[in-house]
């Protein structure tokens, strides 16, 4: 049996490798949630942020809810985290963005001792009509693989809103990442992801981002940033759907590896149903940039270390 | 200082170098004149030491070290460095970290990253938290390359087009910089397309058809160039006639 009385700290601790403040997360004037395995460890609502959260079985079961015209100063800090080795934790959260409020969130996810791990967050979004949401989840992970990561994220962008989510997982082990994430705009919404994964070892990442521009002036952007080294397998699918007048979307993939039995492969998916509509894609996909590397060799950068300084600019 | 003796280069069986035999001299500035395709660019890469262009013969000698099977990051703590005609982009690389990457290696004496960017023009409050990717324009990113060079406070800086995708109205500013590395005691190779630029030099070669045709005064390898390179139609072939003079 696990001792939560020493959860507090060991989340706190992970919370800070993974490079957030842990003073943050139990600060009254903060709203915020923190989640061990399947235990809420702390939750704090705030005016015009509510946050309930439920214990189920293996997780936690949480809504946020932002109320219309709230301008939420500081971030809200959530926190999830599994400190023993094994297990399953499930996240089922929705978030409420009330028309014309803002807010940005601030999420890590820390698991430093997985071997044989799985981690599940199913987010359902609604941004309100001119509100605007902010996501950035970090992940934390230690150096053995034995984690699944499958966060699965539907949002919808009511006219005029903005949702901008980043999901970083560039520390520790990857494992396996199967992220799938969909957002819908309505008119004069805006929607970009961004996703940034360094994988190492065995890693097995796919990465779907996809944009449904539904919306007259809609505008989507999916990009996302991946490196692979040793045996790593990455697979990226971006997807646009332009149905609308004067939608635009645009699906932009930098994959970089290293090594000989890694393989990386991004797929882009376009459809326009409206002749007024407009979708672009990019992607690069390969080993590091020659000119790059060679610029910062020209200052006295051995090849690794020129190497290091562009992957990691790349995933920042 | 640096000495290029009988350098020559083939890609692909085909001749791009040859018979190239110069010397830049400590805190010079020697101007590389030539029309397009002449193998101005092909020079720098090659004393740079940029993979695919290993002589195929000759030496290069840097202070009468032979430096010609060095590789690039060897030769830039050395003292040698490149400014790229057309620089790369980073993502998520700042100015601020780009500039004080140039000074790794450096010794004592050199500039902050704020003063190199206060000497090319840009205001240091405004660019050093940017990041050097696409979000800049091409004059802004060929600034901070220079910037980046003069961060070095190198031995020999090669500038390869500084003056290229620069407004006119800025063009002086670039040449006081090139002017503030011969002050500070850096020889500059010089490779522009401009005689206007190119007269600041304290010599000057011109390179024809991958081969040096004449070297001297800037000003009167500027009227050779003038006279016999700029209307010329054979980039890649000069005319007899031409090489007879020379």
């Amino acid at each position: 049996m696990f001792d939560y009385s020493k959860e507090f700290e060991a989340i706190a601790k992970a919370y800070e490798a993974s490079g957030g403040n842990a003073q943050d997360l139990f600060d009254k004037k903060t709203a915020s949630l923190v989640v061990s395995h399947h235990k809420i460890l702390f939750q704090n609502s705030i005016p015009g942020v509510n946050i309930e959260g439920e214990e189920i079985q293996n997780g936690v079961r949480a809504k946020i809810v932002i109320e219309p015209g709230t301008v939420v100063k500081d971030p809200v800090h959530l926190c999830f985290g599994v400190i023993p080795a094994e297990g399953v934790q499930e996240i089922t959260s929705e978030f409420e963005i009330g028309e014309r409020s803002r807010v940005s969130f601030i999420a890590h996810c820390s698991f430093p001792n997985a071997i044989k791990l799985k981690h599940v967050m199913d987010s359902k979004i609604y941004v309100g009509r001119n509100a605007e949401m902010i996501y950035t989840e970090t992940h934390y992970h230690g150096k053995d693989g034995g984690i699944e990561v499958l966060p699965v994220t539907k949002a919808v962008i009511d006219e005029g809103g903005m949702l901008r989510s980043e999901f970083k997982l560039i520390k520790g082990a990857v494992g396996r990442l199967d992220l799938d994430y969909e957002g819908t705009l309505e008119k004069s919404a805006v929607c970009e992801f961004d996703t940034k994964v360094y994988g190492k070892g065995d890693d097995k990442v796919l990465v779907k981002e996809s944009l449904f521009l539904n919306g007259e002036n809609s505008r989507g952007l999916a990009k996302s940033r991946i490196v692979a080294t040793e045996r790593r397998v990455s697979e990226v699918i971006g997807e646009a759907v332009g149905s609308a007048p004067n939608a635009r979307g645009h699906v932009d993939c930098v994959e970089i590896i290293k090594g000989k039995e890694s393989r990386v492969s991004a797929v882009p998916k376009l459809l326009v149903v409206d002749d007024r509509a407009k979708l672009t894609h990019e992607a690069a996909i390969g080993s590091v940039d020659k000119k790059q590397v060679e610029t910062l060799m020209a200052r006295g950068l051995d090849e690794d270390e020129a190497v290091d300084i562009v992957v990691k600019g790349l995933l920042r | 200082m640096l000495k290029l003796i009988n350098i020559e280069l083939n890609l692909n069986g085909k001749r791009i170098l040859y018979d190239i035999n110069l010397e830049v001299r400590k805190g010079e500035i020697h101007s590389i004149l030539g029309a397009n395709g002449t193998g101005k660019s092909t020079l720098s890469s090659v004393i740079m030491g940029l993979s695919g262009y290993q002589p195929t013969a000759g030496r290069i000698l840097l202070n009468e070290e032979d430096i010609t099977n060095l590789p690039v990051y060897e030769r830039a703590r050395r003292g040698i460095t490149l400014g790229w005609q057309e620089p790369a982009r980073f993502e998520g690389l700042t100015v601020a970290h780009y500039l004080k990457i140039s000074q790794k290696f450096s010794g004592d004496g050199v500039l902050t990253p704020r003063e190199c960017l206060l000497k090319v023009g840009l205001p240091p409050e405004l660019y050093l938290s940017r990041a050097v990717d696409g979000t800049l324009s091409g004059g802004e990113r060929k600034r901070i390359e220079l910037a980046s060079v003069l961060a070095m406070k190198p031995k020999l800086a090669i500038l390869d087009e500084p003056d290229s995708g620069i407004d006119s109205l800025s063009i002086d500013h670039i040449v006081d910089v090139i002017k503030t590395f011969s002050r500070t005691g850096s020889a500059v190779l010089l490779i522009t397309h401009h005689e206007e630029v190119a007269a600041i030099a304290d010599r000057a070669s011109s390179l024809c058809d991958g081969t040096i045709v004449k070297t001297g005064e800037p000003q009167a390898v500027a009227k050779f160039f003038r006279n016999h390179c700029e209307e010329c139609p054979h980039v890649n072939q000069p005319e007899e006639e031409v090489m007879k003079n020379v």
